[in-house]
């Protein structure tokens, strides 16, 4: 019996072995960060979400009420952000993949503007939000159009949705890009063939195809932005008030600026965390419903074109 | 006889192909020798509103361009009298902010971060070494972990479990990180404190767990795609010479990858430099100068956060709160950016391997 041989058979598949227990261990740890964090906020957070909690206003110092205000807020931040983040993420991703020369200068300067957009940290959007839009933008229309009185040169939901747009940006044209080199060039060409010029062929051929990207990127972004606060602590979110807002230049109230005030500005922690709980799992249900229905669109997206190739 | 029937028989072919190509051969000479009359041949110029459309695209495209630079500018801006103001200078300067002083009350020389007090002290010191701390413990967490996952899903994981683990991760960063931070700061911090007994509930081991959560995501996915862009054919060469699996990882796939995984990492270092809400709420904000990670601290994000909102507009502390702000942002900015151009030449280099 040749036992060297034996052993060096049986070495690899020992460290296959433990590579393999390794790396699955730290998979299910990621996994389990997730499970822990879900279960304890399901579990704590159920008890006091009624349909009572999702359309009142808070109450007795925010210890008792509802949300809705918070529910709007976001609501209308994210609406907003989408018209601006939308159009110009879309022209962006448009410019990148069907007109500019993928190695000529400004097409570089381009992409490297997105990528490090994207990795802005989200605090840096706040303050440049205060000192661009509140300050400069709406110091300059107050100036202009209401005689220095304070309208816009405050924060303000639209500075608030306008920063946030900036920060969901890069999402949008990431998104977008990918959709458009989805759209097989075959049918760019069929179309050209056929007499059309570029801005046809982008508009009635590739960009309708492209549909379900552009929309997975859209989602991504109102996620990414239902979810952000570090850039609206200075530029329109407000910890409590009595009405909601109803026209750009009022302050709001939003979801996940009332988790970090109930969490750390709270009097008496203990009789707040149910209300806490409850607004955590709202909060964190909005987010994985949109982040759950981009997976769907792109994933049935990627099927399609699968089965087309 | 033979000739003529030879040349009968090939001539029909060349004869109607020329036939066909005659209508338009002035045609084909207008393009060579008169490129510009045969473009406008060819096809009309497009409609004013389709060109005014494009136009505008191609402005829109810059818009990335033009957010970078206002960024910059608008907080430089504000920060800019730190340099050139005398009635800051009388307050703070870069040197007093980075230089170790000596302040009334004080035995002996300090780094102190202090902006509200009878003798506003703007020692940055403090601050960057707690930045430091929270992040050295978040990577420390994350970056195991997160390649450890990716080599699983990429190079052990069924068809079934990778379409169950990705996903999971994309929720994983999905999760807001006010959530995260409320997480950290409830609940995270009194199991901590049970296992370990740390003296502060709120401290830097807390908040870099809570802060790896959110970066993991971002190496798992960057390093994930690295792995799986590895041309076969290295995976092939190195069975075929008779490797067995863990050593086509450890010795083919890992290193062939590397490019992407110091990526992934550079880039997880950004998201946890900057990252703001987790450890505004559970690093316990206290300025301590010191590099024991269970006391604690006070990050340069969350210092910006907690104190923005409660300075005077343009006096010296909201001055250095922009500064600060620069700071971030350019050591961010340099993270990135070299992340950055390393995936770009990977996948260059990728590309032609494959």
């Amino acid at each position: 019996m040749n036992r060297p041989a034996l052993r060096a058979a049986r070495r690899p598949r020992l460290g296959d072995a433990a590579l393999w227990l390794a790396t699955g261990l730290a998979t299910l740890l990621v996994l389990a960060v997730l499970v822990v964090i879900l279960v304890d906020v399901i579990r704590h957070g159920t008890p006091r979400l009624t349909l009572g909690f999702l359309t009142q206003a808070p109450k007795d110092g925010m210890m008792a009420g509802g949300i809705f205000p918070a529910i709007f807020g976001t609501v209308a931040l994210v609406l907003l952000m989408t018209l601006a983040a939308l159009p110009a993420g879309v022209a962006t991703a448009i410019y990148l993949h069907e007109y500019a020369d993928p190695t000529a200068l400004p097409t570089r300067l381009v992409r490297i503007a997105v990528n490090n957009l994207a990795g802005v940290p989200s605090i840096v959007f706040g303050l440049f939000g205060l000192g661009f839009f509140v300050q400069f933008a709406g110091g300059t229309i107050d100036k202009l159009f209401f005689g220095g009185e304070k309208f816009y040169g405050q924060p303000a939901l639209v500075w608030a949705a306008l920063t946030m747009a900036i920060l969901t940006l890069p999402v949008v044209i990431v998104a977008t890009e990918e959709a458009l080199s989805a759209v097989p060039s075959d049918v760019r060409m069929a179309s050209a063939a056929l007499g059309a010029t570029k801005f046809q062929t982008i508009t009635r051929v590739v960009l309708p195809q492209a549909v379900p990207g552009i929309l997975t990127g859209g989602i991504l972004a109102v996620s990414r932005g239902a979810g952000e606060v570090a850039p609206l602590l200075f530029t329109g979110a407000a910890y409590f008030l009595p009405k909601l807002p109803h026209t750009l230049h009022d302050q709001f109230m939003q979801l996940g600026y009332h988790v970090y005030v109930l969490a750390t500005q709270s009097p008496d922690v203990d009789a707040t965390r149910p209300l806490l709980y409850a607004t955590v799992l709202v909060l964190l249900a909005l987010t994985f419903a949109l982040n759950a229905s981009a997976v769907f669109v792109r994933s049935r997206m990627r099927k399609r074109i699968a089965s087309r190739a | 006889m033979t000739a003529p029937r030879q040349f009968a028989q090939e001539s029909p072919l060349p004869v109607a192909a020329s036939a066909i190509i005659a209508p338009s051969s002035p045609d084909v000479t207008e393009l060579v020798h008169r490129p510009r009359r045969a473009a406008r041949l060819r096809s009309r110029r497009p409609p004013l509103v389709e060109r005014v459309v494009e136009k505008l695209i191609h402005i829109l495209a810059y818009s990335a361009v033009a957010a970078i630079i206002l960024i910059f500018i608008f907080i430089a801006k504000e920060a800019w009298p730190l340099l050139t103001s005398d009635e800051i200078h009388r307050e703070v300067t870069l040197g007093k902010m980075w230089f170790i002083q000596q302040w009334p009350g004080y035995d002996a020389p300090e780094h102190v971060w202090q902006p509200v007090s009878e003798f506003p002290k703007y020692g940055v010191w403090p601050l960057l070494v707690g930045t430091l701390k929270v992040t050295l413990v978040s990577m420390l967490v994350a970056v195991p972990l997160a390649i450890a996952a990716a080599v699983f899903v990429s190079q052990y994981a069924s068809q079934r479990v990778r379409e169950i683990v990705k996903p999971a991760i994309e929720f994983l960063a999905g999760i807001p990180s006010v959530v995260l931070g409320f997480f950290a700061l409830i609940v995270m911090a009194s199991w901590f404190q049970d296992v370990f007994g740390f003296d502060s509930r709120l401290n830097a081991i807390v908040a870099g767990v809570a802060l790896s959560f959110a970066v993991i995501p971002v190496i798992f996915t960057v390093c994930e795609e690295a792995l799986g862009a590895v041309p076969r054919s290295y995976v092939e060469a190195s069975v075929a010479l008779g490797a067995a699996r863990w050593q086509t990882i450890t010795k083919v796939v890992l290193p062939a990858a590397a490019p992407g995984i110091a990526a992934s990492i550079a880039l997880g270092l950004g998201r946890a430099f900057g990252e703001t809400m987790i450890v505004l709420m559970a690093s316990g904000n206290a300025a301590i100068l010191s590099w024991n990670p269970a006391e604690s601290v006070r990050t340069l994000s969350a210092t910006i956060a907690a104190e923005l909102a409660e300075v005077v507009f343009g006096g010296p502390h909201y001055t250095v709160l922009f500064a600060l702000a620069v700071l971030l942002f350019l050591i961010t900015f340099g993270i990135n950016f070299v992340g950055d151009f390393t995936i770009t030449r990977m996948k260059r280099r990728m590309g032609v391997a494959s």
